[in-house]
């Protein structure tokens, strides 16, 4: 009797989840810390997360937030709104160091999915093998999590602390992405590799962000590896052993196995760890070149 | 302090902008926009493929720009502006030209994409005056196509802004041979079509299978009643106990295997095995988690290999059938043994394949209901009549109480020809007083209905200095999974074409079908022979360079002609055309190679250029065995004509095809026919649609009827009507299309007015119904005898580059040489020809299904429309006299050359030869690594 009353209720509960959609950001931390919920906002890892399976429990619809949306430059940081969608992130006007950021943009999913997928939701999912981490960790970016107890900043690096895991808090919204405006016209580029051209999950994924000195050597080098651990990575080995370096092409030939060893890929349907151990040194040496060449 | 009020997850009133007009909607805000478009507002055009986001068959525009209406919640849209297929009509005169381009082009097939198609390449035209083909490629490549190979669809999207004239109907008897559009093209480039999920009536209740999560299970109920009754809407839970039949189908009688739902006693043989379906309100079955129906599981050893399932302790999957063989195919000719022995050079290889999944845009869907002791079923389906037999079975009521009705068909490639949705609707509908409907997810889809089968194949082969074939010993294993399906069919195919279209004088081919806890294997596009092509033909590849042979100097040497008999001792006499395919591809092969190896001789980087190709023979029609088709048409009063077409056209363009040759037949233009589909209460039998047998068995059938319809007209105008059955040499001619014919002959003319003609027991003035049933005969223990009573032939060539640091495949285009006997319709040839070329690549490359993992579109890939190379489609018109105006079937034989021509290309480019397949990068790059260390001085660097 008491298993059939507690069906019920969980059915009632099905029956009757929880909308809201706030239109802005001090109406939306509420509304979280009151009722808590799941955020939904461009929806594209929403819905596919449900596997089909019906909407349970509450959930907060941010995406009327206006304020979370668009880029602004600021004198120290270029500010990404959270709700920002990837077809707004190819469209702006954004300095050379974004170049990386996107080219991974126009790899998001098809148009509809870059129509509709924001920075923030690709960050809050955050797959080992979203696009979008490795360019954003190569610009040492920081994202902001408001919630009613106040707003904190995190670099990007420890916001994602393994597959699918962040330090989001239950009540936290990641509301700005923070790019500070050191190496603006640094040379950037994003190299995927997938099994097929569009729509494709990357089996390997490589950003860099290069800058030259006026004596035309490494001043800044970042390096960051996706699709090989459970959370994207900086190599901070070859980012060091690269400064000072000529910058010309040949520059990927710095890199050697070694540098990344702290990457722990594994096997999986695309493809097995060793390959992508020796993929990830091969794009790493190639977007290095990419960048040298375009220094 | 800000507050908020929630909106109640039930329905709420929206306001929506939809197709430029305002409407109101009652749904929760969560619920997905495609479905709202869908089931409330009845704009069916948009398609749900996948519910992810990873088709992009759901395309709308949401204010103007491309989304997944899947993804979208329709709280978040109120007051913005959706517009739908249905809608872009109203966007002349752009639309109206990119529609008409689609047509053009043969942009649809199946159809199911279609919408997100045009859609897509709507916002694309809207921005961009004249757009590139790569600015194409990136509009459409959020939109996945299993059928056409994409480049239709972008050349019809190139070409949207051409004016051009609208073509003519051809005069009569002039149809075969024109670049016709497809008859039901307009309604698949409107949104109109109506496909499984697309019709649903008012009062239908929601089925929802209950499916086993492992490989194999013993399980036990729980309280269904109790779940019933404390579970609101919930109308009926069904078991196995619940069949009133014969509990026990299958595709083919004799092998039938397969309970509707599994027994409490047998447990469950595969993960996605049904064992219980809830019936109930829409919204209750919707509503439900499937983790609370009562049912305890107790996982059991499964045996998932081929060689688990051979070990000599394995249990049996089937107690009936030893060792768990399902069934086993051989053909032999001459003395192998001798043949190699006597061989200068013998080559020998072990070659493994994967599951492929045939990911049809439209999954699985439709409805059943009951009309007194009748039961009526319209779902997707390639085989009206096999469901028909089927479903009488399992009700246990005869076949002419099974009304089935074919909807159209969103992809169909084999898998369709088995049963899916349908047991269970008419179980549900045959005991509940209100129809039921069921739709399948792409979790389902992909987790529960059948895959091609995955190989393994060993071979040796042997030829003289001379380079003739001497000799070829074939072995293969299929993993057919938990039943049999189409295992016997690939069991019994493979042996006979595994020597490929070539002269082989000692031959032995063996194969079995052998039983595991996967969800079956069955019918895909040329069952098992593109498996067995890309073991054979690379070691055809291997063979031509140990004797320093050229691989296509080597094919056109041994190519069979009308003279040299088959492995099964068949000598056709006429129609062979494989040589003269080979030569066609002669020039360009020259060209490509000699580019292959200046670019690779030049090339400092990591880019290897290769070419290959690869031949292919495939009989039209079932092995051996009868699969007639009855093809009836009417004339009306009004001098129009009926055409009861009953092979059921899954986007290949047998509607199409079938009243081209008709036509011909009758001598009449094609605008005066009225197409009947494969309803079985009203159409006769046409087959099934598989083995690439319609153009051939029901084109000759219509060609049949068509010739009987037009010596039915002159002997009721008194004329001689009765003369020998040649193609147009009557001198009559008769004018169709009013209630009064004209027909004149030599000096005679007469005037027959059909208003007052009686009608006949089908409703006609004239009725001709015509059966044909292509000519075969046993094949013996040794596996002669005449198969099939004709074949298509054909060849690939594929020039590829690879990078051999990263093992990444770029095809950059093939050349494809055909021999159709005679090419009834140019157009839909090419567009088998092309789709067939795209699921080759897929196979080739990219697509592997691992049981229980990614039973989703973005862990199984096909190519999307960045991956397709340019396809030269080269048509060969070696006629066989048995076939309607010559023709012959082009189906499956389209998707067999490719991938053994990629990876002969692949060989050439790097030197290492793909025995495992997919060759996915991690493969390719290992198996150059493994080549480099073993050969330093071979090809892979890096």
């Amino acid at each position: 009797m008491k298993i059939c009353f507690c069906r019920r209720f969980q059915l009632l509960l099905r029956g009757h989840s929880l909308y809201f959609r706030p239109h802005t950001l001090n109406e939306a931390v509420n509304v979280l810390a009151n009722s808590g919920g799941q955020i939904l906002a461009g929806g594209t890892d929403f819905f596919p997360s449900l596997a089909e399976q019906p909407v349970t429990g509450t959930v907060v619809d941010i995406s009327a937030l206006r304020e979370l949306k668009g880029v602004i430059h600021e004198p120290n940081y270029i500010r990404i709104g959270g709700l920002t969608t990837w077809t707004e992130i190819v469209k702006t006007q954004l300095p050379r160091c974004f170049d990386g950021l996107k080219a991974a943009a126009r790899e998001i999913g098809g148009i509809q999915i870059q129509n509709r997928g924001t920075v923030a939701g690709n960050l809050c999912n955050a797959s080992p093998a979203a696009d979008s981490v490795p360019p954003l960790l190569a610009l040492d970016a920081e994202v902001e999590l408001v919630s009613r107890a106040g707003m904190r900043r995190v670099p990007l690096a420890d916001f994602i602390v393994g597959n699918r895991k962040t330090q989001r808090q239950p009540g936290e919204i990641l509301s700005q992405i923070f790019v500070p405006r050191t190496v603006e016209n640094a040379a950037s580029t994003f190299l995927k590799l997938g099994a097929r051209r569009y729509l494709v999950i990357s089996i390997v994924m490589v950003a860099v962000v290069l800058e030259k000195d006026s004596m035309g050597h490494v001043r800044d080098a970042r390096v960051s590896v996706g699709s090989c651990s459970v959370a994207a990575r900086r190599i901070a080995e070859l980012e060091r052993a690269l400064i000072g370096a000529p910058v010309a092409v040949g520059l990927g030939s710095f890199a050697t196995a070694d540098h990344l060893k702290s990457l722990s890929p594994i096997d999986d349907v695309r493809a097995t760890a060793a390959y992508r151990r020796g993929a990830a040194l091969r794009l790493v040496q190639r977007a290095l070149d990419v960048c040298a060449g375009s220094s | 302090m800000a507050t908020i009020a929630p909106y109640s997850g039930t329905k709420c009133r929206l306001k929506l902008i939809v197709n430029d007009r305002e409407v109101s909607v009652a749904a929760p805000r969560v619920q997905r926009l495609s479905r709202v478009l869908r089931e409330q507002l009845g704009l069916t055009g948009t398609k749900v493929g996948c519910d992810a986001g990873d088709c992009g068959a759901c395309t709308v525009l949401l204010d103007g720009e491309p989304v997944c209406s899947c993804l979208v919640a329709v709280g978040q849209v109120e007051n913005h502006s959706i517009i739908t297929v249905e809608g872009l009509k109203s966007r002349p005169p752009l639309f109206d030209r990119l529609q008409e381009s689609f047509l053009r082009h043969g942009a649809a097939q199946c159809g199911a994409c279609t919408p997100g198609m045009l859609v897509s390449a709507t916002a694309l035209l809207e921005k961009s005056n004249s757009p590139s083909e790569a600015d194409v490629m990136d509009a459409l490549g959020g939109v996945l196509c299993r059928c056409t190979g994409y480049r239709k669809i972008i050349n019809a999207v190139l070409d949207a802004r051409s004016r051009t004239e609208k073509s003519k109907c051809p005069a009569a008897g002039t149809s075969v041979g024109q670049r016709l559009i497809r008859i039901d093209g307009k309604r698949k480039v409107e949104g109109t079509e109506i496909y499984g999920a697309d019709e649903v009536p008012v009062d239908a209740l929601t089925l929802l299978a209950i499916r086993c999560p492992y490989d194999r299970a013993k399980f036990r109920f729980g309280d269904l009643q109790a779940f019933v009754e404390s579970h609101p809407g919930v109308e009926a839970v069904l078991t196995s106990k619940d069949v009133p039949g014969e509990d026990c189908y299958g595709v083919i009688p004799r092998f039938a295997d397969q309970p509707v739902f599994a027994r409490e006693e047998n447990g469950a043989r595969y993960r996605g095995e049904a064992i219980a379906a809830i019936v109930g309100q829409a919204e209750a079955i919707e509503s439900l988690d499937p983790a609370t129906f009562p049912v305890a599981w107790e996982e059991l050893p499964a045996l998932r290999t081929i060689d688990e399932a051979l070990a000599p302790d394995a249990p049996l999957i089937h107690p009936h059938r030893t060792c768990n063989v399902l069934t086993s195919g051989r053909v032999v000719r001459g003395n192998v043994e001798k043949g190699l022995a006597a061989a200068d050079v013998v080559v020998e290889g072990e070659f493994e394949t994967g599951f492929v999944e045939h990911v049809c845009i439209e999954p699985e869907a439709g409805f059943a209901r009951r009309v007194g002791d009748e039961i009526e079923i319209q779902a997707c389906t390639q085989s009206p009549y096999m469901d028909r037999a089927d479903i009488a079975k399992l009700l246990g009521i005869s076949a002419e109480a099974v009304r089935i009705i074919p909807t159209a068909v969103g992809g169909g490639f084999g898998t369709k020809l088995d049963l899916s949705v349908q047991p269970f609707l008419a179980l549900a509908a045959w005991r509940l007083p209100r129809p039921v409907r069921m739709v399948y997810s792409r979790i389902e889809s992909i987790m529960c209905t059948t895959k091609r089968h995955p190989a393994h194949m060993r071979c040796r082969a042997g030829a003289g200095k001379d380079g003739k074939l001497l000799a070829l010993d074939f072995a293969a294993d299929f993993n057919t999974g938990a039943y049999s399906s189409w295992g016997p069919t690939v069991a019994a195919r493979v042996p006979v074409h595994a020597s490929g279209p070539y002269s082989v004088p000692n031959y032995r081919a063996l194969t079995r079908a052998i039983h595991t806890n996967i969800v079956p294997a069955g019918a895909f596009r040329g069952f098992g022979v593109p498996q067995m092509a890309i073991a054979q033909e690379q070691l055809y590849d291997d063979l031509a360079i140990r004797l320093g042979i050229d691989p296509l100097e080597f094919r056109i040497l041994n190519a069979l002609d009308d003279e040299t008999p088959t492995v099964t001792g068949q000598i056709m006499g006429e129609g062979v055309g494989i040589r003269a395919c080979f030569e066609a591809l002669r020039p360009r092969w020259k060209e490509a190679r000699a580019e292959a190896k200046e670019f690779n001789a030049n090339s400092a980087g990591p880019v290897r250029r290769g070419v290959g190709v690869a031949g292919m023979w495939y009989g039209c029609g079932n092995t051996s065995l009868p699969n007639p088709s009855t093809v009836r048409i009417g004339l009306k009063r009004d001098g129009r004509i009926v055409l009861h077409q009953g092979a059921v056209d899954i986007g290949q363009g047998s509607n199409t095809i079938v009243t081209q040759i008709c036509a011909d037949a009758l001598c009449a233009p094609i605008d005066c026919f009225d197409l009947i589909s494969g309803d079985t209460s009203i159409t006769p039998d046409c087959g099934k649609t598989s083995a690439s047998r319609q153009t051939f068995v029901t084109g000759k059938a219509a060609h049949m009827a068509g010739r009987e319809l037009r010596r039915a007209i002159l002997r009721l105008a008194g004329l001689r009507g009765d003369c020998n059955d040649k193609d147009r040499d009557e001198d009559a001619v008769i004018d169709f299309g009013s209630n009064i014919l004209e027909i004149r002959q030599g000096g005679t003319q007469r005037r027959i007015s059909l208003r007052d003609r009686p009608l006949d027991k089908h409703g006609y003035v004239l009725t001709a119904e015509q059966t044909f049933d292509p000519p075969t005969s046993k094949l013996d223990e040794d596996g002669q005898g005449i198969p099939y009573a004709l074949y298509g032939f054909g060849a690939h060539m594929a020039e590829i580059a690879v990078d051999i640091e990263l093992g990444t495949v770029r095809v950059l285009k093939i050349v494809a040489a055909h021999d159709v006997g005679r090419a009834i319709n140019p157009t839909l040839i090419e567009g088998q020809i092309e789709g067939g070329v795209a699921q080759g690549l897929g196979m080739a490359l990219m697509e592997e299904f691992f049981p229980g993992k990614g039973e989703n579109l973005h862990d199984y890939l096909i190519p999307s429309a960045g991956d397709i190379p340019p396809v030269e489609s080269i048509l060969i018109e070696d006629p066989s006299s048995i076939g309607p105006f010559g023709a012959k079937g082009i189906g499956e034989q389209a998707v067999i050359p490719t991938a053994p021509a990629i990876l002969n290309a692949i060989h050439h480019a790097t030197g290492v030869g793909m025995r495992r397949i997919p060759a996915t990068p991690d493969r390719i790059r290992e198996a150059i690594l493994a080549n480099a260390s073993t050969n330093p001085t071979g090809a892979a660097r890096g």
